[in-house]
């Protein structure tokens, strides 16, 4: 176990990568009888300070259909200079630059603990990093002003040859020309109308250069930063004049009667930024970043009209298709989301507004596009700010974590195909002798476009092993996947990074013991997760929920070990002992329940939780509580009601939230102010102890969590009861009163409950 | 007044009018006529044919020996006379002497100039019998002779002032007889210089024909010339004789007539007698004086003949014609503007015009005049065709006379003539004839004791609103009748209560929004920067109400090529920030607050943002420009701001950018003359009708300074301002250093003049008559209001009325104009206009009290609008039949039995042959081969809108020999008529007309007149198309100077100046002006038109 265990750790850091199966059953029909599929968590990021660059290209497979990089699973014949292709098996000459290779002279990409390498890539030209902020001026003036003065400060922040630009929006939409001396200047748009981006460039005047531009390819990088001088600006030179003009923006001016709700022309300052970039670089790494403070109310990607009367679509709304804008709006962001993707841009979203703001219907843009999706209350708190700041924050190297246009090729041995992926990429459409026709996820291709990616964006990459029940892999036979991620990084350079891994088959029949010995339930959860919430999107919850049961039961059936029709009798090993519990969680979590959540925050949480990592995915499944007493050191305990006690200090982390619960006495004793006492010094110190914590959870989290700071009957305290195991609520009286914990008001089943129906139904020979 | 109701003689003039038959020349024509048949005629120019007079003279004509004889006899007599004539002035020749001279000439030339001098060619064939070397000498004189010949009489009045003679001359005769009257005295002398002229022909027949029955008459001239003669070398006294004339007008006819060759052939047989019954004492006197005139005359021949170069171009136009030759008429014996003007001006300009008398026929237009309301309102603010309304629709329709009001709501007074009162009725708003709904006027009538008030327009009875009560005194006036505006003048305004304004709310002060072209050509030109530079001063001087302190008015700016840019220059912004639109196909208003500001809170970022324009498009290389989205904008943004305003555009090109109102270039020459030549006026899109709709809606006048280079399409691009009362200027090929300064002006006096905005007009007429048609800049959606977004004070709208059931000469024709609008302060105000016009069951009437120059001011609308429906011709053929119809239903009805042969001309009309006559030559109705399609649509647009003023100098320049009068006079010289033969090569002439202004030197001017005036040394040295005449220290130069700039404040548009040098090639473009003479565009001569027009009328009369 224990080796399993690290072996999975040390995959993990080495490779950033986590599979669902760490041995593979050898024929498709027993992958098929695994339930959980054949898939890996991919961290194509994953920091690695231990890991410097090589300066050189990867040399590749000859086969045109292949084209996979030469790895440390390759064949290498030192005397003839031949290596073996591991995925195709084509020989392949050595290139001119490896003459002297031998086996005491291996270049990196050969040696076994390069598994994983990166190739720095010197060729091409390089363009700078371009933001291009798209700001909502219908704000509160306090919301604009905290605003205004995030996006002076971030100005510092930006690398200081990144081109930055500025659109602002309201009723119109306004493209800033930010070279302008004497006279600000700026064009501007109707917000009621979808524009082509034949006709923006047009009407921004950028169409004559850029035709040429297009033709000559070449001169790029050269007429690049002049075309679109206009718009974009180094942010060394015009650092000054964006921060007066950031300064002097103002409210949008017009009048907005009792009411109504402003007029806000998101979808077109959108469509606007989209084109902009479209036209003047394409393939180019570039953030769109969409500032906002409320739902879209007109134009193409209205989300709601602008009478106040009419409430912004509830899930309710949506559910009895009652929500007129929505279809229309979603289409426009998707259009654009598209588009976006297709020039290798992403798109960000800061909504700040206590309504909803219409991230169900935008939050294509920042899912398909690799961008962020940051939502708060108000531009004025430090959860925006420090999100936001946070954007910016810099790697061992003094890099931005950031990387802008990726294309992520996967290449496996011939028993596998690939079934799709789950996270912020688009399809490239790739069609290739590995692609599966089962589609999971985005399918049907082997590569996908991640227009923006940070060391913790992950993908969940499904696979399905298609060798045949008749045709046995020789013993000792492994199959091989090569991740090829192309990027664009932070320092402009591009940049490959290879990742190939091999894992051994197994006969499912003959050694199925291997197979769940080697089942990484962590992995496997989150992966599961990612589908159910992928099908979430499309499909009703009820059916979400009855699949992901059914799943879990097979999972149970094919893997516990119990008597038939006898509930009692079920275990299940080590490997899949959590399993179970991730799934109760996960049924209750907001990515697959809505109730209680709007659907712009089912939109957010859906959109974190189909980019983090493994470890973070697993807290927003199931949150993890401490618990601090005088009783000793903090202590991680059970996330149930019977956790919360009196005498404890709790700290919930759910990734989108930070929980400080005083309990009872706790927080009684605080009331009468102990902590101020000398004599009582300890107990200031376990006031102190969680909020330490916590700051350190804070410090490290992107996006900033909400931090709450709760006590025993406080109103935010819903935030823990809600997510705890309803052990014990008011329907099973034994618990009340007692000193074991509180009782929750809800008529969720607990835990307990669902174990004992999962129990019964694996063992039931009726399913 | 007086001279009005002096009215009653007009019946004696229409006798006098017989004079007419003076057309001796006709028979004189018949004389050469014999050696072409057309001779006869030739003596009526072009008309000849139609001057059958010869008919009658057909005796002479008949045989045609006969005829020459006849010529053969005058040409004696005129030797004769001539001779001395020739001896006489020379000053004569040039004038109406000219015409004298003719005669003279002619005579002396020998039998030849007898047969009318006019006719040249055929006077020398004739000729030769006297003296083959005279005649050709004659020829050259000829022209000039044959119409001194005439004129002769009339020249030595005309003298100064040869047109005021002719004029005279024509109204003399006749008023003379009949006008003698008491005036007639004193001004008898001058009548019958002005006779003279008409007489001449008669006289000069007469006298020639001394052996004639004339030459009685011609006696009696004879001494009385002597006395006359000296006066009429003193022009001024001449003029003076109009006092005569207005009197005279009921017979003017007559003169005319008379002047008309007719005589010879009556007066000759039998014709002369009838006349002379009449005018016998009279005439005699004329003919003397004329005789007088011709002594002087004769002088003058000679010197024309010199000074007239142009005699040779005479020569020649009537050369080409073959058959005109015969033709000539006397130019110094027909109706002259010249005359009538200066006439109208000694007559009438010293006694303030009351107003309240009904039915009076104001001063001309031409004469300066004070004007005291009591009771009706201003000619300044309306003027009618005919001031006695015939009384039923039959008479109507015979006179054909245009019932027509030209109302100019927001005129400018004299500062000596107070403004209309403000009247403020409080929240009961003004108060109004229920039925009707017309205001409360002076010509309500109060009864029961003043409980009710019975509406004059309507006849219903109201009640009184008690607040509104007083007593009547015996009169069954109001006691508080003259403490009232409204119940005692005839302008005065009501304060408009919140029922008036749109949307019930009280309207906010308006805006101007500047738009500025700043494409490359814009830019290239410096325009911009001009523009920019002057706006920065100019936006201090923004018109303002009253006594305020500063404007009300906000502004705004927006420049534009392909896209449009706009700026908010709130008062808070360290700097002007601009917005670009470029979605030109769906235009909209980016910004609300800080687009439109006060200036002065604004002043900096607005001199900031002045400064920067020019500069931030220095380097443009955009070159097309949009049109339709630039208005549609200005539109949007005072919906925004929810007021009106008025958006001053800058242009330079076809707007050829892809955008809404797009145009391409469909000028096309060769549709001149054709079925399609319309189409060259018509919008070439809908869109813009469809813009200017909704400009009206919103209230936003639009004024089009247009900066072309080439065609730009001024049809469709003056629709909206043509249609929201916007006004368009155009400064072809701009260049900053010769057009600055026109530029400037016009713009300066375009935004600084008053205005009112959101405006609707109703014209209210008493029961009888209606409203029927209406001419100007404005937009109307149903068929009553008149919609105008704008409306300055330089705008007119011409109505014209139908009958719609009888009217009584009681009770007379009422007229009530009421404007709605906004004033530059924001002020919701009504402007009532009341005029009370007679009504008439004798045509004699109507035709006594009409205003030919107001009906030239209707029919030239009336046609320049027909244009776009109809081919040019048939809108050319139109007025001339109208015409003739006029002046025949005159003819048979009113004037005094005579020849066919003789034309006849009320008084009042005489000069509506030669204003028509100038109306179907104009650029639009008979182009010239220089005249640009977009110069014809500018000219159109801008007639629409004109008042009489300015039709009246437009049509018929004002020509003002500048070297002539003393250098000390301070005032303005006598004008000569716009013809060629007027101008001696030894002087300097200024030409203008509202629009444009030359400076035409002779060749043969002093080398001092020419130093002190240009500063170089000879006439070879001045440049030609000089426009500014150098600013030197001499009393000349001062003097011109002075002159200048005067007749440029008078007129409404800056008039570029153009300096002529003679026989250069400039002189085409100012002979163009010449409106007497035949165009180079085939329009008829003065002469040959009248001649025509007298064809057609016995045409209609036969």
């Amino acid at each position: 176990m224990a080796t399993y265990l690290e072996f999975i750790q040390q995959n993990e850091e080495r490779d950033g990568v986590r599979f669902s199966w760490n041995v593979w059953p050898s024929s498709r029909l027993e992958a098929t009888r695994m339930v959980v599929p054949l898939a890996c968590l991919l961290t194509p990021l994953k920091e690695r300070p231990d890991l410097p660059p090589v300066q050189y290209e990867p040399v590749l497979c000859s086969r045109p259909t292949c084209k996979a990089v030469l790895n440390p699973l390759c064949q290498v014949d030192y005397r003839a200079k031949l290596w073996a292709c591991n995925f195709c098996f084509q020989r392949n000459q050595f290139p001119p630059a490896y003459t002297g290779i031998s086996e005491v002279n291996q270049p990196a990409e050969l040696m076994p603990q390069f598994s994983t390498i990166e190739y720095m890539i010197q060729r091409g030209a390089r363009s700078p990093l371009i933001f291009l902020y798209v700001v909502d001026t219908c704000l509160e003036e306090d919301d604009l002003q905290a605003l205004k003065e995030s996006l002076q400060m971030s100005l510092s922040l930006l690398p200081p040859d990144a081109l930055v630009g500025l659109i602002t929006f309201g009723r119109m939409v306004q493209v800033h020309e930010l070279s302008c001396e004497g006279i600000s200047k700026s064009y501007v748009f109707r917000g009621t109308k979808d524009l082509t981006a034949k006709q923006i460039q047009d009407m921004l005047g950028l169409t004559k250069s850029a035709m040429p531009m297009q033709q000559a390819r070449p001169a790029q990088p050269q007429e690049q930063p002049f075309v679109s001088s206009r718009f974009l600006q180094p942010v060394h030179k015009i650092d000054m004049n964006l921060t007066d003009l950031l300064g002097e923006l103002q409210r949008d001016p017009w009048p907005v009667t009792q009411g109504k709700r402003p007029l806000r022309s998101t979808g077109v300052a959108l469509s606007i930024a989209v084109g902009l970039l479209e036209g003047t670089f394409p393939n180019t790494g570039a953030r769109i970043m969409l500032f906002t403070g409320g739902p879209p109310t007109q134009g193409p990607g209205m989300v709601v009209g602008d009478e106040l009367k009419t409430p912004i679509r509830s899930w309710h709304d949506i559910e009895k298709d009652n929500a007129r804008f929505m279809k229309k709006a979603t289409k426009h962001y998707e259009m654009l989301a598209n588009r976006t993707a297709a020039n290798g841009h992403c798109i960000d979203i800061y909504a700040c507004a206590l309504d909803q703001t219409g991230l169900l219907e935008m939050k294509c843009c920042p899912n398909l596009t690799g961008g962020h999706m940051v939502m708060g209350d108000s531009f004025n708190t430090s959860l925006f700010k420090q999100t936001f700041q946070r954007i910016f924050s810099k790697d061992f190297n003094g890099d931005f974590r950031m990387a802008f246009g990726a294309t992520l090729e996967v290449k496996t041995s011939r028993e596998l195909k690939i079934a799709g992926a789950i996270g912020p990429c688009v399809s490239l459409n790739v069609k290739g002798p590995c692609v599966s026709e089962n589609e999971l996820g985005v399918g049907g291709t082997s590569q996908w476009k991640i227009c923006g990616l940070d060391p913790t964006s992950t993908l969940g990459i499904y696979f399905e092993v298609v060798n045949q029940h008749n045709a046995p892999i020789p013993q000792g036979g492994r199959g091989a996947i090569q991740f090829v991620t192309q990027y664009q990084h932070s320092s402009t350079q591009k940049r490959i990074r290879v990742t190939t891994i091999a894992r051994n088959w197994a006969d499912a029949q003959s050694q199925l013991r291997h197979i769940e010995a080697a089942f990484d339930q962590e992995a496997a959860a989150v992966l599961m997760a990612r589908l159910g919430v992928f099908r979430a999107e499309s499909e009703e919850g009820p059916d979400v929920l009855r699949w992901l049961d059914r799943q879990l039961i097979r999972l149970c059936q094919k893997f516990g070990q119990y008597n038939k029709e006898d509930p009692t009798s079920f275990r299940l090993s080590d490997s899949f002992s959590l399993y179970p519990q991730f799934m109760f969680h996960l049924r209750r979590s907001p990515f697959l329940q809505v109730f209680n959540n709007s659907p712009d925050e089912s939109s957010y949480y859906r959109h974190h939780f189909a980019r983090q990592d493994l470890t973070q995915s697993l807290i927003m499944i199931q949150p993890i509580l401490y618990s601090y007493s005088f009783h000793g050191p903090p202590e991680p305990v059970l996330l149930d009601s019977s956790s919360i006690l009196a005498d404890r200090i709790l700290l919930m982390d759910t990734f989108f939230q930070i929980v400080i619960y005083l309990g009872e006495t706790i927080a009684q004793w605080r009331k009468a102010g102990y902590q101020d006492m000398p004599e009582y010094e300890n107990f200031k110190h376990l006031l102190q102890a969680p909020l330490d914590d916590a700051q350190e959870i804070l410090q490290a989290r992107f996006p900033m969590p909400r931090y709450i700071n709760t006590e025993h009957g406080g109103s935010q305290a819903r935030f823990l009861l809600s997510k705890v195991n309803p052990s014990q609520t008011h329907n099973n009286l034994y618990a009340w009163g007692q000193e074991t914990g509180a009782p929750i008001l809800t008529d969720d089943v607990s835990l307990q409950v669902f174990m004992d129906h999962l129990k019964k139904l694996a063992v039931s020979s009726a399913s | 007044m007086s001279v009005n109701q002096s009215a009653p003689p007009v019946p004696p003039f229409g006798q006098n009018q017989p004079v007419y038959p003076g057309y001796h020349p006709a028979s004189y024509g018949g004389q050469p006529g014999p050696a072409v048949p057309a001779s006869p005629y030739g003596a009526y120019n072009g008309p000849v044919p139609g001057y059958q007079q010869t008919p009658p003279q057909g005796v002479p004509r008949a045989p045609p020996s006969s005829g020459a004889p006849p010529a053969s006899m005058q040409a004696p007599c005129g030797q004769t006379t001539y001779g001395q004539f020739g001896q006489g002035d020379i000053q004569n020749g040039p004038s109406s002497t000219a015409q004298m001279q003719r005669l003279q000439g002619s005579q002396q030339f020998g039998p030849p100039l007898a047969p009318v001098v006019s006719q040249p060619a055929v006077l020398q064939p004739y000729g030769p019998p006297p003296t083959s070397t005279q005649v050709t000498a004659q020829l050259a004189g000829m022209q000039i002779s044959g119409a001194v010949s005439h004129a002769p009489p009339s020249s030595v009045l005309g003298y100064g002032p040869p047109t005021s003679l002719a004029s005279a001359s024509g109204s003399f005769p006749n008023s003379g007889p009949y006008g003698s009257y008491p005036q007639s005295q004193a001004p008898p002398l001058s009548q019958a210089q002005g006779h003279p002229g008409v007489q001449p022909p008669l006289r000069s027949a007469p006298p020639l024909a001394s052996s004639f029955t004339s030459p009685a008459s011609g006696g009696p001239r004879m001494p009385s010339m002597t006395g006359p003669l000296p006066p009429g070398q003193g022009f001024g006294s001449l003029p003076v004789s109009q006092p005569n004339h207005v009197s005279s007008t009921p017979s003017h006819a007559l003169p005319p007539g008379t002047q008309m060759t007719g005589p010879p052939g009556t007066q000759m047989t039998g014709p002369p007698v009838p006349p002379p019954s009449m005018h016998s004492p009279q005439q005699a006197g004329y003919q003397l004086q004329q005789n007088g005139s011709f002594g002087p005359a004769r002088g003058p021949q000679p010197n024309y003949e010199s000074p007239y170069p142009g005699a040779p171009t005479f020569g020649s136009q009537p050369g080409p014609p073959q058959p005109l030759p015969p033709k000539r008429l006397d130019p110094d014996a027909i109706p002259s503007p010249i005359q009538v003007i200066e006439d109208d001006r000694n007559n009438r300009g010293s006694e303030p015009f009351v107003t309240g008398v009904r039915g009076q026929v104001p001063p001309l237009v031409t004469t300066n005049f004070l004007v005291k309301d009591q009771g009706n309102a201003s000619p300044r603010y309306i003027r009618c065709t005919s001031y006695n309304i015939p009384c039923t629709s039959d008479m109507a329709k015979q006179a054909q006379v245009p019932l027509a009001a030209v109302i100019k709501p927001l005129a400018r007074l004299p500062p000596e003539e107070a403004s209309p009162y403000v009247v403020d009725h409080g929240e009961a708003g003004p108060l109004r004839c229920n039925r009707c709904k017309a205001y409360m006027c002076p010509l309500m009538t109060f009864i029961e004791g003043g409980r009710r008030f019975q509406c004059s327009f309507c006849s219903c009875v109201n009640d009184v609103p008690p607040q509104y009560f007083q007593h009547l005194d015996h009169t069954g006036k109001r006691v508080d009748a003259y403490d009232r505006p409204e119940l005692s003048l005839g302008s005065y305004e009501f304060l408009a209560t919140v029922d008036y304004c749109k949307n019930n709310k009280f309207p906010s002060p308006p805006a101007f929004i500047f738009m500025i072209d700043v494409s490359y050509n814009a830019i290239r030109t410096g325009l911009v920067r001009l523009l920019c530079e002057e706006l920065k001063s100019l936006l201090d001087y923004l018109p303002r109400e009253g006594g305020a302190e500063e404007s009300a008015i906000r502004v705004g700016f927006v420049t534009y090529n392909k896209v449009l840019h706009f700026y908010n220059v709130k008062s808070s912004l360290a700097q002007p920030q601009m917005m670009v639109v470029s979605d030109v196909a769906d235009m909209f208003v980016p910004l609300l607050d800080g687009f439109l500001v006060n200036v002065r809170e604004s002043r900096a970022v607005i001199t900031s943002l002045l400064d920067k324009i020019p500069e931030m498009f220095a380097d443009t290389r955009e070159t097309e420009t949009v049109f339709a989205p630039v208005i549609q904008a200005g539109m949007e943004a005072l919906k925004a701001a929810e007021c009106a305003g008025k958006l001053f555009l800058f242009h330079t090109s076809l707007p050829i950018a892809e955008a809404p109102g797009k145009l391409k270039n469909r000028d096309d020459r060769k549709l001149i003359n054709t079925d399609k030549e319309k189409t060259l006026f018509q919008p070439q899109t809908g869109t813009y009708q469809t813009l200017a709709k909704d400009c009206v809606a919103q209230g936003c006048c639009v004024d089009l300074f247009l900066f072309p280079n080439q065609y730009v399409d001024v049809a469709t691009l003056s629709v909206v301002p043509q249609l929201t009362g916007g006004s368009v200027y155009k400064y072809a090929c701009f260049q900053v250093e010769n057009d600055q300064e026109r530029f400037l002006s016009d713009l300066r006096r375009d935004v600084q003049k008053v205005v009112g905005f959101d405006a609707v007009m109703r014209v209210r007429t008493s029961t009888g008559i209606r409203a029927v048609d209406f001419f100007g800049a404005f937009y109307m959606s149903n068929t009553t209001d008149v919609e105008l977004a704008g409306l300055d004070e330089d705008k007119t709208v011409a109505v014209e009325f139908k009958h719609d059931d009888r009217l009584s000469e009681e009770s007379g024709a009422l007229l009530q104009c009421a404007l709605l609008y906004t004033s530059c302060a924001g002020q919701r105000r009504l402007r009532i206009h009341n005029l009370a016009l007679n009504c008439c069951t004798q045509l004699a009437d109507l035709y006594r009290n009409c205003e030919t120059d107001t009906l030239i001011n209707y029919m030239a609308k009336f046609a320049y609008r027909g244009v776009v429906n109809s081919p040019v011709k048939t809108v050319r053929d139109t007025l001339i039949t109208q015409c003739a119809q006029i002046l025949a239903c005159y003819r048979k009805n009113c004037a005094s039995p005579s020849s066919a042969g003789q034309l006849i001309l009320p008084e009042c009309m005489k000069l509506l042959p030669v204003y028509l006559n100038c109306v179907l030559k104009s650029d639009v109705l008979q182009p010239g081969a220089e005249v640009t399609t977009d110069d014809r649509a500018y000219v159109r647009q801008l007639v629409s809108s004109m008042d009489v003023a300015e039709t009246n100098v437009f049509f018929y320049p004002r020509l003002l020999p500048l070297t002539k009068s003393p250098i000390d006079s301070t005032s303005e010289p006598p004008a000569v008529r716009a013809s060629e033969e007027r101008l001696s090569s030894g002087d300097i002439y200024l030409l203008e007309n509202g629009l444009n202004l030359f400076v035409w030197v002779g060749a043969s001017v002093q080398q001092g007149v020419v130093q002190s005036l240009f500063n170089v040394s000879s006439f070879s040295q001045i440049t030609s198309g000089l426009s500014v005449l150098p600013v030197l220290d001499n009393p000349l130069s001062r003097k011109v100077r002075g002159l200048i700039d005067s007749l440029r404040a008078q007129r409404m548009r800056y008039m570029k100046l153009i300096v002529v040098k003679q026989e250069d090639k400039l002189e085409m473009l100012f002979k163009h002006f010449l409106v007497e003479d035949k165009s180079l565009s085939g329009g008829a001569s003065y002469v040959d038109f009248l001649c025509h027009m007298h064809k057609e009328i016995r045409q209609l009369l036969s």
